[in-house]
């Protein structure tokens, strides 16, 4: 039912609006708009006693809708949903309006365009409440128990984190060992601590906690059902085990990159070898560093190998955690061993923060650096059993600089690890970079698309081990705070299929990428009908029905075509 | 028509991703027409055929799809499910006699402030070629 008592807020925002969209302007043009009751402008709409005053406005005028024309939506759509479930009306009855960033802002250079589009969008805004409809979450009971999957240190980390704020963890480990990676290096940076003691450390505090319960030799074999309860099957040994869970952290961790064969004489000459191989070769030495049989004076290593890759390779990104790694390796090498030389092939060194510390290390004790391009990659060739590397050093105008090498060390970036049946067992999206992939970045960092699926550590990009347990810890206290209340609310902006439009024809069952859309009967029929627990608000099944039968609950025809009117007036 | 006579284009946006680029393109003042307007969508493959041809009725001279492409958090699907969403109202289009021209799509995501801007402006100097 069209609602007839819209309150319309224009915010100044300080002066970031007002300064070049002329707010009275815009209130005179849409105040007689259709439905409008009330009509105030307000300095800054986000603040306490702008937001107290909706609500005393929505109370005494018995409103039914408001629409706030302010900043992005990114920003205040839970402050005022908030505002208006404060004043007893629907959440769902509010809409936002966009005319700080895609209005004052974007138009700063023509204030008059930016008041004549600030007005069309305001009464777009209002045609789109008029249409709004009271959208009902449900609650349902929700778990306090998180599967962590992956015993790295990530995983670890994130158990510990979720068990001390009264998290149950269930801590599911594939190999027999726990600790990834970690668990098998020596010195590392940017403190020299043992890989294997941190490893350690962790465990025994995951094992003083008596609400983590660690299985090794395990994997998720099967998932049903949605955030907040989640009934998961997990095979541990041969045994298969039931477990009940509100939510998961994955931290299944990252691959080394393996280099093709020949790439950089890989695989044909036997003394190219990798950065992980070359760092367990230093641990493994003492006093003198050999490789076959042969003392070692002079280690080249080649950097971004697998990584920052040209429209040939997959991998663009850059592994972050590499050159920190070669360079640390060679500060171990002088300090663990004489007279080596060390000659750093790289494509511009990406130590930051305090890593820069070990590249100033490495530099005093000598180290050679010459940089190349993509174009101009380093050649390595065998002449009478010498193994030499050829380059053209930018740093010294192009000049082309050949030198003999005992050893080769490719320093190989970070891959995805192989994951697939997971990925699709928790339908985690996977980016561009093959990694798992976030909703945002910045503003979302460790949540999926998919609710009750967060994602931590190296499985979503490179990451070294203090970035892994940030992103870890981050993981942890935000799916605390969501089950810790012991219920979830659920996003009602669903799909809905009007039955009696419906003629079974399973388009929309197909485009649904959720499984969402079952089968139910209507009037005798068989119809298309949602799935609420799995739908996800995507629309993608709307566009497909030929009888234009679904309807985006906040995205519905009269909502989308009220606004297309007002704009294009 | 805007009151500069200026061609009017609707973009439909996409909430997490392309929206965004659009809101760092405000703030990093890269500025386009004012004539451009937005409607932000959960995700580019469900903007409906009909939303489209509704906009050319009413006066628009183009739509604009900022497609989520390859980083829709909804799945892989969302780049070739919207393609068909444009394939569709391109021959609905035809049977107007609009240009294919006047409906078009690219790929933006949450950091495209200026291609977005890039494309918009490009696409609006089309539109007043073919309106000239
Ligand atoms: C050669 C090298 C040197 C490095 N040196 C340093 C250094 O000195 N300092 C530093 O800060 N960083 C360093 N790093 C980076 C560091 O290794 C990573 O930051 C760290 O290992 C990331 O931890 P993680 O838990 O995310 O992943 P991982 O270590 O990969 O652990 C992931 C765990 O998940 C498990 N798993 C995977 N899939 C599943 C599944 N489906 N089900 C159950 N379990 C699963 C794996 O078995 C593994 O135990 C180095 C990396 C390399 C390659
Ligand atoms: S961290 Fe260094 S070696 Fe690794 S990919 Fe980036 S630039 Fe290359
Ligand atoms: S809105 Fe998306 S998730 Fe929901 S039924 Fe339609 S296609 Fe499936
Ligand atoms: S696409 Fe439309 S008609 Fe076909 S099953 Fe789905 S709702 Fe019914």
């Amino acid at each position: 039912m069209t609602k007839k008592k819209i309150g319309v807020y224009v915010c100044h925002c300080g002066g970031n609006i007002s300064d070049y969209v002329d707010i009275e302007k815009v209130k005179e043009a849409v105040k007689d708009e259709a439905n409008v009751y009330l009509l105030k402008n307000t300095l800054f709409a986000c603040s306490d006693s702008s937001q107290k005053e909706m609500v005393a406005d929505i109370q005494t005028n018995e409103l039914d809708a408001i629409v706030v024309a302010s900043c992005s939506p990114k920003l205040h759509v839970p402050t005022f949903r908030g505002v208006a479930q404060r004043a007893g009306m629907n959440p769902y009855n509010y809409v936002q309006v966009n005319i700080r960033e895609q209005g004052s802002w974007a138009h700063s250079d023509n204030p008059k365009g930016a008041t004549e589009k600030a007005i069309l969008l305001v009464k777009a805004g209002i045609a789109r409440a008029a249409e709004s409809e009271a959208l009902t979450s449900s609650k349902i009971p929700a778990a306090n128990v998180v599967a962590v999957i992956g015993a790295g240190v990530g995983g670890m980390r994130s158990a510990i984190a979720l068990a001390d704020m009264g998290t149950e963890v269930y801590l599911i480990e594939k190999e027999k060992n726990v600790g990834g990676h970690v668990a098998n290096f020596g010195s590392l940076f940017t403190t020299d601590k043992m890989g294997y003691e941190l490893s350690a450390n962790l465990l025994s505090e995951v094992k003083k906690r008596e609400n983590i319960k660690l299985f090794t030799n395990a994997e998720i074999v099967e998932k049903k059902g949605s955030i907040g309860n989640f009934d998961i099957q997990v095979k541990v040994d041969n045994d298969v085990l039931p477990l009940h869970v509100g939510a998961f952290v994955v931290n299944t961790g990252f691959d080394s990159y393996q280099p093709q064969q020949g790439e950089y004489g890989f695989g044909e000459q036997t003394n190219v070898i990798t950065l992980p191989e070359f760092k367990k070769l230093i641990d493994n030495s003492s006093e003198r560093l050999i490789f076959n049989g042969k003392a070692i004076k002079k280690v080249a290593y080649i950097y971004c190998v697998g990584s920052r890759q040209n429209d040939e390779g997959d991998n663009k990104y850059c592994s972050r955690y590499c050159c920190t790694a070669a360079i640390h390796a060679s500060v171990q090498v002088n300090k663990k061993f004489k007279d080596v030389t060390n000659l750093h092939f790289n494509r511009g060194i990406r130590t930051y923060g305090k890593q820069e510390l070990l590249y100033e290390e490495s530099s005093k004790n000598g180290d050679i650096y010459l940089q190349f391009s993509l174009d101009s990659i380093p050649e390595i060739t065998q002449k009478g059993g010498k193994t030499f590397v050829k380059v053209k050093d930018i740093l010294s105008a192009g000049k082309e600089v050949e030198t003999e090498a005992d050893l080769v060390v490719l320093v190989t970036g970070m891959v995805p690890r192989e994951n697939s049946k997971l990925a699709s067992q928790l339908k985690i999206p996977v980016g561009r970079d093959n990694f798992f992939n976030e909703i945002h970045m910045k503003l979302r960092p460790v949540e999926t698309v998919i609710d009750g699926v967060l994602i931590a550590g190296t499985c979503q990009s490179p990451k070294n081990i203090l970035e892994t347990m940030n992103s870890s810890m981050a993981a942890a206290a935000k799916i605390n705070s969501v089950l810790t209340k012991g219920e979830m609310t659920l996003d009602p902006t669903l799909a809905k299929i009007n039955p009696s439009q419906c003629t079974w024809c399973g388009k929309c069952a197909e485009a649904c990428p959720f499984d969402a859309i079952i089968q139910t009967e209507f009037d005798g029929r068989i119809v298309a009908k949602i799935n609420e627990a799995n739908c996800k608000g995507c629309g993608m099944c709307t566009p497909v029905c030929p009888t234009d039968a679904i309807d985006l609950a906040g995205f519905t025809n009269a909502q989308i075509e009220g606004m297309i009117d007002a704009l294009a007036e | 028509m805007a009151s500069n006579g200026q061609p009017k284009i609707l973009v439909f946006s996409t909430e997490k991703i392309s929206d965004p680029a659009l809101d760092l393109a405000g703030l990093l003042k890269k500025h386009y027409p004012f004539t451009i307007y937005t409607i932000s969508v959960p995700c580019s493959s469900c903007i409906k055929p009909r939303w489209i041809m509704r906009a050319f009725d009413k006066g628009f001279s183009g739509v604009f799809i900022a497609a989520d492409g390859t980083d829709c958090s909804y799945g892989e699907s969302c780049g070739e499910k919207t393609s068909q969403v444009v394939t569709t109202t391109h021959q609905l289009m035809r049977d107007k006699g609009l240009k294919p021209s006047q409906l078009k799509m690219a790929a933006i995501c949450s950091v495209c402030a200026e291609p977005v801007v890039k494309h918009l402006t490009g696409f609006m100097k089309e539109l007043e070629k073919m309106q000239s």
